[in-house]
């Protein structure tokens, strides 16, 4: 009897894990064709960041392709112009879910470039 | 597997690697075309020089419009509390003998030879080709090495949070920082926030490697001196009528 509490116990597992609705949802902003493969970026965008960024600050080459900025600007979400704002926003979704912590937002902006123009303008 | 098998396997083999190289041959060129068709930007090159030349005879007393762009446009508390980070300040100064005054802006100098980068434990301190002298927070630890060696006191450490950042400067707790000559707006051709905003027009910036260039043909013409010349740190920033 105890093996097949047992048994029953480890099938119904993975079939909770199956029904309840597990995977992030995200607020993709405007979204549209990403610069590179969804899914090629879903697995490589850090590498990505992470040569442009030594690019931009140390020989000067700003090209926006592949530019944390870009991202912002397709991916923020169209309610609070932010990446990070909110539970289900486009990097905080994934990364909790993932449990990676993201350091860019330490110091870089997750605002697209005109809200923060808009409130600055004074 | 019979014999006969492994030959054509092996044929089938060689068929698709030739046809792989291929591929990546008829690709490769691809992204060739992309980067000349969108303009592949360029490294910048060490042909430019840039710096400034400040007329302390424009500059007025008691003007800090230099300071107050400098704060708006890098995202720096506007007002200024004993922790707060200082890239650009207001100096004045009264020779003891004959009471003649002076008033200038003192920021990095971006130095040819600087100290700062000379003792940076992790490269995080940098000379850029063009001659800007800047802090990769990528790299930097917060140790403030490089705020002991200038001589200008040029660099703060950032130790509040910061928040609500220009999306083209980014800046936070526990790295070092300084003037970075508006990087962000000489890499799109602005001049720098100082520059543009000094009513006076004391403030010339231009490359002093172009012997064309507006700020070559004046310091050819007039006197003027780096700060703490002695040191041959060869300074970007020079000031007339000091």
């Amino acid at each position: 009897m105890k093996r097949l509490a047992s048994l029953l116990l480890c099938l119904c597992i993975p079939l909770a894990w199956a029904g309840g609705d597990a995977l992030p949802k995200i607020d993709i902003g405007k979204g549209g064709q990403c610069v590179e493969d969804t899914q090629w970026m879903r697995k490589n965008h850090m590498h990505v960041l992470k040569h442009q960024r030594d690019e931009v600050v140390h020989k000067g080459i700003r090209e926006e392709k592949h530019s944390l900025k870009n991202c912002i600007e397709c991916h923020a979400s169209t309610k609070d112009h932010s990446v990070t704002a909110r539970a289900d926003s486009f990097c905080v979704a994934c990364h909790s879910y993932e449990a990676v912590k993201i350091d860019c937002f330490e110091c870089h902006s997750d605002k697209r470039k005109n809200a923060w123009l808009q409130r600055n303008a004074k | 597997m019979s014999e006969s098998d492994l030959v054509r396997d092996l044929g089938r083999r060689n068929f698709f690697k030739t046809s792989l190289g291929v591929a990546a041959l008829s690709i490769a060129p691809g992204f060739l075309l992309f980067d000349i068709a969108h303009g592949k930007a360029q490294p910048v090159s060490n042909k430019v020089r840039w710096g400034m030349l400040i007329d302390t005879a424009q500059c007025k007393e008691g003007c800090n419009d230099c300071v107050t762009a400098c704060n708006k446009e890098n995202g720096l508390p506007s007002v200024a509390s004993a922790t707060s980070v200082q890239w650009i300040r207001k100096i004045e100064l009264k020779e003891a003998s004959t009471g003649r005054q002076v008033s200038l802006p003192m920021m990095c100098q971006h130095c040819e030879h600087p100290p700062c980068v000379d003792v940076c434990p992790t490269g995080a301190s940098f000379k850029r080709e063009d001659g800007i002298v800047l802090v990769d927070r990528h790299r930097c630890i917060g140790c403030r090495y490089c705020m002991m060696a200038c001589p200008y006191k040029a660099r703060s450490f950032v130790h509040e949070p910061v928040t609500d950042q220009n999306p083209d400067v980014p800046r936070g707790k526990g790295c070092v920082e300084s003037c970075t000559l508006c990087v962000h707006r000489i890499d799109v051709g602005l001049q720098p926030a100082c520059a543009e905003s000094c009513t006076n027009k004391a403030i010339l910036f231009g490359d002093l490697n172009d012997p064309n260039s507006e700020i070559s043909k004046k310091i050819r013409a007039v006197t003027s001196v780096q700060v703490r010349a002695d040191l041959g740190l060869n300074t970007g920033v020079r000031y007339q009528g000091l």
